[in-house]
């Protein structure tokens, strides 16, 4: 074990895995010279050479589409799209081929790659660096979406990735990289597929992914500390496929779910897992489940405009209150 | 005069070598003619689906390109693709039971007229977005230099496709990376029905290269034979790690699609078209130059009509793949939670509710 960070925990994978394997290399935009936009590939063209950190020109439709390419000869591409925003640029390459090429083709040609991108918002960049698009690569059967949380979930779900044989989007998140966790020092990669209880609980289940399962462990802690509640979260960790039974165990214990999420609120994953728990769970519920997610708007430059379009932890707080109540008003029978 | 000389010329092994090369070109412009004819009449008849795309005026080009090729070379192609796939060496009846959507075909019915994909012959896909194989293509060239290989990657595409983004970002990542690739426009002049003159500010499409400092060519893509020499030329540049662009002038018999009744053509282009059909042409030029007599063509006209009735009868009678293999392709990791339900099925199956007898 040893205590790092997310950024740390990527680059440590991204080395480790880039020395296992040679068929494992890097391609992106001002990875290489630059050491990358977030640093995670800092001092990795220093020790790999161009041949496996290459930089790219600023075309993420083509460099996508090389990635599945060298993919379909048997490399194991790393792309970074610098931050998710960009990949739309990229969405034919990523939705019509690296999704399709495997199927559409009957099963003869695999796509091993990753594309590593951060979504996420709060750093006043306005409407189009801001968003939380992973929903995009989601709704695709073909692709793998995974979304770590913590430093640990960072490497394993990477190793997990990048040794797959199907196209993973690796989402990662800016409010994360500098968080720090206890990273186990072996290899061990995780199941894609698998949801986490980050938090065992009766009250209530506790629903998010990336940045925001931070916050629902975060909350659940202090409201055990303030009001006594004993609070489930479920990390999803992946959100294609999706763990929809860990979802539906925990909520047929707790009775009531609220599902976070960093991106828009309507038509979201969180529509989805409600949608889940609907199927799943209904005779189950004891109150609706509550969506907290991000105000429907472009996002604003301005700082309290900005503020105001994010979920907030004390948005958190207000849901699992109020769902609670209305647990309380139709258990009493009132 | 002249025919002494053709007489001399068939008289050395050169020219005897050039005369099967020949006879060869004709039979396999034919094989593509009379192939993409049966799978018209196939549509018409409702036992091929979706899109069609036929080679039909484009022969020339498609058995040139393909004769240049080595055949470990990789190709990477659009949907107008039968063609290609049968010069790849796929057989005849594998690409028709992949139009008839049968278990036998080339891609196991997953893919159609648009999407033929055969490992072995190295044809690394039909696509059906325009440009979709361009930065695949330049991605596979990647992993040849990746890997220190000999082997050389062809990407055709259409006319239309010198327009997208992914044409200038892919020419520009080959160039700047000395890929081993060769890109080849197929200029049929007109990208559905829209002429290159109205959607290329540079109509002559190989002059694009110059923006790379990529080497470019355009060749008459009536002649297999001049068509097969460019390639050639072309295919040896990218393999000493120069990509090159490539334009086939060539011209489009009939319609976008099967379906499509090209209104927008005046009655003279069309009669220009059939009086110069390329194949006839060509035949013809044989003839005159001693190569084919008539017996020998209605031989080869034989032969095809019965690769292609031996095909139909093959794709007729391949089963329809099962729908028990639906969820067979998805993922190749296999992977838990991976959602498995036929439409209609509940995600899932509801519990029996407590004290209410089911």
């Amino acid at each position: 074990m040893s205590l790092i960070t997310y950024r740390q925990a990527l680059h440590d994978t991204l080395r480790a895995e880039m020395l296992r394997d040679e068929n494992v290399f890097l391609m992106g935009e001002e990875i290489g010279v630059f050491e990358g936009s977030y640093k995670i590939t800092a001092g990795l063209l220093a020790e790999f050479g161009e041949k496996r950190v290459r930089d790219t020109p600023i075309a993420e439709e083509g460099f996508a589409g090389a990635a599945i390419g060298a993919a379909m000869l048997g490399l194991r591409p790393v792309v970074e799209m610098m931050t998710i925003n960009f990949s739309m640029l990229a969405l034919d390459q990523i939705v019509n081929h690296a999704a399709k090429i495997y199927g559409m083709f009957g099963g003869q040609a695999r796509v091993p790659m990753v594309i590593r991108t951060p979504g996420g918002g709060g750093q006043q960049l306005g409407a189009t660096h801001s968003q939380n698009i992973e929903l995009y690569y989601s709704f695709v059967p073909g692709m793998k979406v995974v979304a770590p949380s913590t430093p640990a979930d960072a490497k394993a779900l990477l190793l997990a990735a990048i040794r797959d044989d199907d196209p993973v989007l690796f989402l990662e998140n800016l409010a994360l990289y500098n968080t720090k966790g206890e990273v186990p020092d072996d290899d061990t990669p995780a199941e894609i597929g698998r949801a986490a209880i980050t938090r065992s609980g009766t009250d209530l289940t506790l629903i998010g992914y990336s940045r925001m399962a931070n916050v629902a462990s975060g909350v659940a802690a202090e409201l055990a500390d303030s009001d006594g509640l004993d609070i489930e979260v479920v990390d999803l960790r992946s959100l294609r496929p999706l763990d929809r039974d860990t979802i539906i165990s925990s909520v047929r214990k707790t009775h009531a779910a609220v599902v976070l999420e960093d991106d828009w609120l309507t038509y979201g994953i969180g529509a989805e897992v409600a949608a889940s728990i609907s199927d799943g769970a209904f005779d189950d519920l004891d109150a609706p489940v509550r969506r907290v997610a991000m105000a429907e708007v472009p996002m604003p430059y301005a700082k309290p405009l900005e503020t105001a379009a994010l979920p907030s932890k004390d948005d958190v707080v207000g849901a699992i209150r109020q769902t609670l109540a209305a647990v309380g008003r139709r258990t009493a029978g009132v | 005069m002249a025919t002494q000389a053709r007489q001399r010329q068939r008289r050395t092994p050169a020219a005897a070598a050039s005369g099967e090369r020949l006879r060869q070109f004709y039979k396999d412009m034919l094989l593509i003619r009379r192939f993409e004819e049966r799978a018209a009449r196939a549509y018409t008849e409702a036992l091929v689906g979706g899109y069609c795309h036929l080679n039909l005026g484009e022969e020339a080009a498609v058995v040139g390109l393909m004769g240049a090729l080595k055949p470990t070379d990789y190709l990477f192609t659009n949907y107008r693709e039968h063609g290609y796939a049968l010069m790849r060496g796929i057989e005849p009846k594998k690409v028709m039971a992949e139009l008839y959507g049968r278990v036998d075909g080339v891609s196991k019915g997953w893919g159609g007229s648009m999407h033929m994909f055969d490992v072995t012959h190295r044809l690394l896909g039909g696509y059906g977005i325009v440009g979709g194989q361009l930065p695949l293509a330049t991605g596979a060239a990647l992993a040849i230099d990746y890997k220190n290989q000999e082997d050389v990657v062809m990407c055709t595409l259409g006319d239309g496709t010198a327009a997208i983004g992914a044409f200038h970002e892919s020419l520009n990542i080959a160039a700047l990376w000395h890929l081993p690739i060769v890109f080849a426009v197929i200029n049929n002049g007109l990208g559905m029905g829209t002429t290159v003159e109205r959607s290329a500010a540079e109509p002559e499409l190989y002059k694009r290269g110059a923006a790379y400092r990529m080497e470019s060519a355009r060749v008459d893509g009536s002649d297999p034979a001049s068509v097969c020499e460019a390639a050639g030329k072309a295919i040896e540049s990218a393999r000493g790690g120069k990509p090159y662009l490539l334009e086939v002038v060539t011209e489009r018999l009939r319609g976008h699609s099967v379906v499509d009744p090209a209104k927008y053509r005046s009655a003279e282009e069309t009669e220009r078209l059939k009086a110069h059909d390329i194949l006839r042409v060509f035949g013809e030029k044989l003839a005159a130059d001693g190569i084919l007599d008539d017996d020998a063509i209605a031989g080869i006209e034989k032969e095809v009509a019965d690769i292609v009735t031996e095909a139909a009868d093959f794709a007729a009678a391949s089963p329809h793949p099962d729908a028990g293999t639906l969820f067979d392709y998805t993922y190749a990791s296999p992977v838990p939670n991976d959602s498995r339900r036929l439409p209609g099925q509940p995600l899932f199956e509801p519990l029996p509710l407590p004290g209410v007898p089911t």
